[in-house]
């Protein structure tokens, strides 16, 4: 019957697509990575061992490792607290969830724009502690934006993900219920513990699915630290497009290694994840949409 | 917990009060800037006011107003071609069962959890062999390697809500396909629908990397004649253009207060 192979032509269009267009870009990386196109047809991993070498890749390297854990740590953290927060409060659960979407409609590079304006050390909040007498000239305000600590981009990040976050969980929330919580509260617990051993558990699916968006994203994203960080250290996604687009040409080919090694990075992430899982309901449970 | 009603109110308003502080403060700041003539460290609030900014803006020789409709145009192609693609697509995830779905799911979510500079760069060196590069058409192209599977998963959301009956039932009642689609399947799916329009149009809006590497410099977008004026220091016109930027969230923002008001 024609019915039954229905589903493989409503595919087919969405899924050439991507692995057209996505497939054979990345499959041009990983080409252009081992030198495919310009050693004829041979393979090296000399780019690879470039960059592993590459003091600059290292910094990076571990720089982009601490500012992802930190922002999704942080985000993970705040958008529980939240979550916690607003949940019940709203007579229609559809206006809480709206509430949260629009903060994903806000671009990344408006929200660094923003940042960049109020934590300049002649920004928004410096001429406020002017205005208080704390500090006499921008020197003085603390360095909390293009720092040497990606403070900025921690904060544009957790300012970002933590809307995102809420809703994940609260998403989860609203189809568990509240009933082993009530059942908690009547056998006396107090409120920390009804969250550390009933909340908790419950939510954790949400939790650490919302988390492992930001982590992957949080590690490839350029915008964020292109705009608020600084020339060194910075991340992997900045090294990249700075050896693509260089001067010197010949470091061309280490920007696509790398891109290949931050890829295998976040896939394996996924990956991992999907193998704890097992399945794809943890997705379903944690649809926000 | 049910809380009683007076809490529910103090809660919700806080965190909408919050919301709207978050939100309006930048707003205001970036509008005051905009106007200001020069507005340097320690002053509170400008000495002298200009519309030279918006002038600028909206002078052709500046070329914004041409990134302008270059980014709209590219945004609503997008928006089109990732839901015409998604919506198949997202019927056949949300209401058939095949052997698979859980590797296409995996395969989906690729292009949306890679770095996009992988991708990007790789596209760049695979453009360049079918004369892609530098033209809207490989921009175009580059913005719906994320916007499909966006648009896929939001409307799986929608099409797992759906009831497939009605459709059945409005082709008993004589409709063709056509019709089916357009005033039984699509009306049921509105508000995914709507919602995964918006997204498209928002990730292709704010596109930064993709455009510059796929267009070469030749295709410009807002986001980087933004960057452009940031890193140039005109702090009037980045302010400007950043309100520009956010106008389409702004949009959106009026929407949904408008409807959550009417209901």
């Amino acid at each position: 019957m024609k019915q039954k192979r229905r589903w493989f032509w409503l595919i087919s269009p969405a899924a050439l697509l991507i692995a057209g267009l996505f497939g054979g870009s990345l499959f041009f990386t990983l080409a252009e990575s081992l030198g495919f196109f310009s050693s004829n047809g041979g393979v090296t991993f000399e780019y690879f061992r470039q960059i592993i070498g590459d003091r600059e890749v290292v910094a990076a390297f571990s720089f982009t490792l601490i500012l992802t854990c930190v922002s999704t740590v942080l985000s993970a953290i705040c958008g529980v607290a939240l979550a916690i927060f607003l949940r019940g409060q709203m007579r229609s659960s559809r206006f809480l969830k709206t509430l949260l979407q629009i903060p994903l409609a806000v671009p990344h590079l408006a929200v660094a724009l923003v940042l960049l304006n109020f934590l300049a050390p002649s920004g928004f909040l410096a001429r406020i502690f002017y205005a208080f007498g704390a500090i006499k000239t921008p020197a003085d305000f603390p360095v909390l934006v293009n720092d040497a600590y990606g403070f900025g981009i921690v904060l544009t990040y957790v300012l970002k993900e933590t809307p995102f976050v809420a809703l994940v969980v609260l998403t989860l929330l609203a189809r568990v219920g509240d009933e082993y919580e009530q059942v908690a509260q009547n056998l006396g617990a107090n409120f920390w513990q009804r969250f550390r051993f009933v909340t908790l558990p419950l939510i954790a699916p949400s939790v650490v699915f919302s988390s492992l968006i930001v982590w992957v994203f949080v590690f490839g994203a350029f915008e964020i630290p292109f705009i608020l960080g600084r020339t060194y250290p910075t991340t992997l996604a900045v090294v990249a497009q700075r050896k693509f687009n260089g001067t010197n040409l010949s470091e061309r080919p280490e920007a696509f290694a790398l891109a290949i090694l931050m890829t295998l990075v976040t896939t394996l992430f996924v990956w991992f994840y999907l193998r704890r899982t097992k399945n794809t309901t943890e997705f379903e449970k944690t649809s926000i949409f | 917990m049910r809380e009683n009603s007076s809490k529910i109110s103090v809660r919700t308003k806080a965190a909408v009060a919050a919301f709207a502080w978050v939100i309006g403060l930048p707003l205001a700041w970036l509008t005051v800037q905009s106007f200001a003539a020069s507005w340097r460290f320690p002053a509170l609030i400008p000495p002298a006011f200009n519309l030279r900014a918006w002038q600028y803006l909206f002078d052709s020789s500046s070329g914004i107003s041409n990134a302008l409709i270059n980014s709209l145009l590219i945004a609503l192609t997008v928006t089109f071609l990732a839901i015409v693609f998604a919506l198949p697509a997202a019927r056949a995830i949300a209401l058939h069962n095949f052997t698979g779905k859980n590797l296409l799911l995996f395969v989906l979510l690729l292009p949306i959890l890679s770095p996009s500079i992988a991708a990007a760069i790789g596209g760049h060196a695979l453009f360049l062999r079918y004369n892609l590069t530098d033209s809207y058409a490989g921009v175009i192209l580059a913005h719906l390697v994320p916007t499909v599977p966006y648009c896929v998963l939001t409307l799986t959301g929608g099409f797992s809500r759906f009831d497939v009956e009605l459709e059945a039932q409005a082709r008993t009642l004589g409709a063709s396909g056509w019709q089916v689609l357009r005033f039984v399947t699509l009306p049921a799916i509105a508000p995914s629908l709507l919602l995964s329009a918006v997204f498209a149009f928002m990730i292709s809006w704010s596109q930064y990397l993709t455009t510059l590497l796929i267009g070469g410099g030749r295709i410009i977008t807002l986001p980087l004649v933004l960057v452009n004026f940031q890193r140039g220091g005109d702090e009037a016109v980045t302010a400007a253009l950043t309100l520009i930027f956010l106008a389409p969230t702004v949009l959106f923002l009026a929407v949904t207060a408008k409807y959550w008001r009417e209901n």
